[in-house]
């Protein structure tokens, strides 16, 4: 789950990391008047999108009136898909450095990583390529956490001027707020190392574990609504994994590799998958829902049903499917493909409700639902 | 990581649907399990076997080797460290969506205490006609045949399909071990991969990868030293960029994790990448040969 710059600087304030005053505005008048308590400001569009400079999304202004301007114009913008509604006006920092600081998970290391960077306000890639001597990374021991000296250890050798202790206490405090709140991934970029030798966070940017949220209810309250089509925010609703495409072979399988094989599959024999949609671990009893929302997509010409049982019993999706098909009697063409536990009922069930005969390869079935999409 | 036999097995979360369903199975094809877990229901019986309050009661009365976990994601932790700390060899964890700290945390613990964790969200591990760990159906004798080909898979039901596909051209298996569908694993498919080529009854391997995290490209780097032929497939060549597909490991995240990055890298190091699950049988009949 991902949160927009202002839901995220207020939990590193919490964590005792300084961020620029702010006020969350979604008119120019509201603009205005932020910019009269704050003076010279910076406008900032509200948007779980990264490169917003680049898009036109940060604007500075001097006056009440500039920022009015300034809002206006960022107001009617969309960047990365997403329509900007809000704007964060916040008080302008005299920056002497930008640094960059991150705790994330690292697949690789199995472990929590702390960057930091004295290349902050670009991308971090760009940076690592540009001075990899620059850019320190501490892969954590979980059991041992990261304190004062895993920080200052990290930080060895880089010249940090006024920023030295004040670095290492953000970063001590960072990993303790990756900790607290389930993080994946926590983003300061930059972390302004002002003229007093004061550190400012000027950006953030904020992932909560989506597995954590059961145990994260009031920060998971606070984070960005995904950008989902209408029939993605049903699937959701329904307990449902949907995904759309724009193809015209729909897709419904058990298990997120079958499914993803089998949308592979409809490519690779010269057709375009609709849609990813599966119906294994928990929700393969939610097969009736799934052919429905399969079917809800005007594009869908035909339908491919792939079902290898594993975990899943095939003969209880089959009858979801075959229920819902009885009760929408849908005008588009279904093939099937059902090995595993339970295909015995499955293919009885197929045979006598429906009076149709499952396709004994899964590439015959696709090519059958391709040929029929034309 | 491949299951015998002779391997005594505790299951975690026994006395629920799942966890009673899939211990009959386990009993009835072969797996010796020695005991339950279930806090609620300790000192009572279930299935006829006994149902102890904690994985360290049961390695005090009995012992076991292997424990599966049949527990939901937020109580997933506190029993991965409670069979760990009562010292289980193998720990396979059926679960998905546990939280990631909280997997680093029953990870970093299993390798202090040499405890191999199979997963998180995997089906788990089969030896063909000998025993099975988890929800996979090795009973199902069109998807598990004793034979020689090491079959790896990030996911349960694409698996399991190319399992159906090898007994189809006569090649059962010398055991299926399922790493998981999860961004961060206990044993990845390099690990898995070392442990066919080091295995006796193994004379080629399937590895069944998908788009998101750096596995596949970690396994090639394995594969190109090996003497087995191995073979991989890798679904979600059109997922598109920045969705999770399913599995919270499948994503590609900008360049990141891509199809095409992995079939390079397994193309580089040697390894024939099939277009389609069902070239399987196919493709092994030749590499066998040669």
């Amino acid at each position: 789950m991902n949160f927009e710059e202002h839901a995220a600087k207020p939990l590193l304030e919490a964590a005792g990391i300084a961020v620029p005053k702010g006020r969350l505005v979604t008119s120019a008048e509201e603009a205005s008047s932020a910019a009269a308590e704050l003076g010279a400001s910076v406008i900032k569009a509200q948007v779980p999108a990264g490169k917003r400079g680049k898009a036109g999304g940060i604007a500075m202004a001097d006056t009440p009136d500039e920022a009015a301007k300034a809002a206006d114009a960022i107001l009617a913008m969309e960047i990365g898909g997403h329509a900007v509604e809000r704007l964060l006006v916040e008080e302008r920092i005299a920056i002497a450095r930008e640094f960059y600081a991150a705790v994330l998970n690292d697949a690789s290391a199995k472990s929590p990583v702390v960057l930091f960077s004295t290349l902050g306000g670009m991308d971090i890639e760009d940076a690592a390529a540009e001075d990899p001597r620059a850019l320190k990374r501490c892969v954590v021991d979980i059991g041992e956490g990261f304190g004062q000296g895993e920080a200052e250890r990290m930080l060895g050798g880089l010249d940090l001027g006024l920023g030295a202790s004040g670095v290492a206490k953000t970063l001590v405090a960072l990993y303790r707020l990756y900790r607290q709140r389930d993080a994946e991934m926590i983003e300061i970029n930059p972390l302004a190392l002002t003229e007093d030798g004061g550190l400012v966070a000027l950006d953030c940017k904020f992932t909560l574990d989506d597995a954590a949220i059961p145990r994260q209810p009031d920060l998971a309250a606070l984070g960005a609504r995904e950008r989902l089509s209408a029939l993605e925010a049903r699937g959701r609703e329904l307990g449902l994994q949907y995904i759309e495409l724009d193809g015209d072979v729909g897709v419904l399988a058990n298990g997120a590799g079958l499914t993803m094989a089998t949308m592979d599959a409809v490519r690779h024999f010269g057709g375009r998958p609709a849609n990813f949609l599966e119906v294994g671990g928990q929700a393969y009893t939610l097969a009736k829902s799934a052919l429905e929302l399969a079917l809800a997509n005007p594009r869908v010409k035909s339908l491919v049903v792939n079902f290898c049982g594993a975990f899943a019993r095939t003969d209880v999706m089959t009858e979801g499917v075959v229920t819902a098909w009885e009760e929408l009697k849908p005008a588009i063409p279904v093939f099937f493909s059902i090995h595993g536990t339970g295909e015995e009922e499955a293919v009885a069930l197929l045979r006598s409700r429906l009076g149709m005969e499952p396709f004994d390869l899964m590439d015959d079935a696709i090519k059958a639902a391709i040929e029929a999409a034309r | 990581m491949i299951v015998r036999a002779a391997d005594r097995v505790l299951v975690q979360g026994i006395t629920g649907t799942q966890g009673t369903f899939w211990s009959q199975q386990m009993i009835a094809y072969g797996t010796r399990i020695v005991g339950g877990v279930n806090p609620k229901k300790a000192g009572t019986e279930h299935l006829g076997l006994p149902v102890y309050a904690s994985a360290a009661e049961a390695a005090k009365d009995r012992g076991f080797e292997v424990a599966v976990m049949f527990v939901p994601p937020m109580a997933a932790r506190a029993a991965a460290l409670d069979a760990i700390e009562a010292g289980a060899k193998l720990l396979v964890v059926l679960t998905e969506h546990i939280p990631v700290q909280d997997v680093i945390e029953l990870i970093a613990a299993a390798a202090a205490a040499g405890t191999r964790v199979i997963g998180p969200n995997t089906a788990g591990l089969v030896t063909p006609g000998e025993c099975f760990v988890g929800i996979m159906p090795a009973f199902n004798a069109n998807l598990h045949r004793p034979g020689r080909i090491g079959v790896i898979s990030r996911s349960g039901s694409l698996g399991a399909l190319i399992c159906l596909n090898l007994v189809r051209a006569g090649l059962g298996q010398s055991a299926y071990i399922g790493v998981g569908g999860d961004a961060i694993l206990g044993t990845t498919t390099r690990d898995a991969l070392e442990a066919f080529e080091d295995d006796a009854g193994t004379d080629g391997v399937m590895m069944v990868g998908e788009i998101g995290g750096t596995a596949e490209e970690d396994a090639a780097e394995y594969a190109a030293a090996m003497k087995k032929p191995v073979i991989g497939f890798i679904a979600g060549a059109v997922a598109p960029e920045g969705r999770r597909m399913g599995h919270a490991g499948a994503i590609v995240m900008g360049d990141k994790g891509t199809y095409r990055s992995k079939r390079a890298a397994l193309e580089r190091a040697g390894v024939r990448v099939l277009d389609a699950p069902t070239e399987a049988g196919a493709a092994f009949a030749a590499a066998l040969d040669s």
